[in-house]
């Protein structure tokens, strides 16, 4: 199971305890303090994504995010119950882009941040991955 | 941190001070904040972010929306910050070729292009 794991309900307003929390897991992990913005970021367009899906759909539900230190990489899981909610296109259109597009700019931003990360389906929804390395000096801290 | 804002006049610009972080729970006040301005005619803004801790899409999608509404009315939406990782975001993905991006409130104040 994860190291740390975070139930929170599909609202805007725990996002921002999301980010704390991840955050605070990582630094624990041993993930480079200059890595953390990218990790607190990563994480918050997770779960605004996920939050998203849910308010989009109407739907009920909660938002999962594991936390897990895997010795030499470190792991977050963002998973929705959103239903089988489609990929939607990865671009650079920003010019083109209207508040609709938000969740395509959030994916963008992770995907431009996060070399090791992968979107799939979870059990009930999306699943984002994402990992970072650890950087071995920590491991024994 | 929740988000903050103020506004006032400097010439016929009218300067958006924001602080705090901007996500997805908070970008809603900062959308109506500027919807507002432009309804009352404000067409030419300039945001100062140098007090934001965090910004995401969410945040960008507001001030694109922005920048949308002043361009309809001829305006502009200038924005200032300093902050390397609030520029990032920026940069990844492709903005700074959509915002004029100034490192003073007096600079973005001045300009004109």
């Amino acid at each position: 199971m994860a190291t740390v794991e975070l139930r929170f309900s599909a609202l805007p307003e725990h996002v921002r305890t999301a980010r704390l929390v991840a955050v605070a897991v990582a630094r624990r992990a041993g993930v480079d303090e200059s890595v953390l913005d990218e990790v607190r970021l990563a994480v918050g367009e997770a779960c605004s994504r996920a939050v998203s899906l849910h308010q989009r759909g109407g739907l009920d539900g909660a938002v999962r995010v594991g936390l897990t230190d895997l010795e030499k990489r470190f792991l977050i899981e963002v998973e929705d119950e959103a239903g089988p909610a489609g990929l939607p296109p990865v671009g650079s259109a920003a010019e083109e882009m209207g508040e609709d597009a938000e969740d395509a700019l959030g994916l963008a931003v992770i995907t431009a941040l996060v070399e090791d990360v992968e979107v799939t389906s979870g059990a009930k929804g999306g699943l984002i991955r994402m990992s970072w390395g650890l950087a071995p000096d920590s491991l024994e801290l | 941190m929740d988000l903050s804002l103020s506004t006032r006049t400097v010439g016929d610009r009218t300067v958006v001070e924001v602080g705090g972080e901007i996500d997805v729970y908070t970008a809603p006040k900062l959308r109506e904040q500027l919807v507002e301005l432009v309804n009352e005619g404000n067409y030419h803004l300039v945001v100062d972010m140098e007090g934001v801790d965090f910004l995401d899409s969410t945040g960008l999608g507001v001030l694109v929306g922005g920048l949308k509404r002043v361009r309809a009315h001829e305006g502009s939406l200038r924005l200032v910050c300093n902050q390397e990782r609030i520029l990032k975001i920026f940069r990844i993905t492709g903005l700074t070729k959509v915002f004029p991006i100034h490192t003073s409130v007096d600079d973005a104040v001045a300009a004109t292009d």
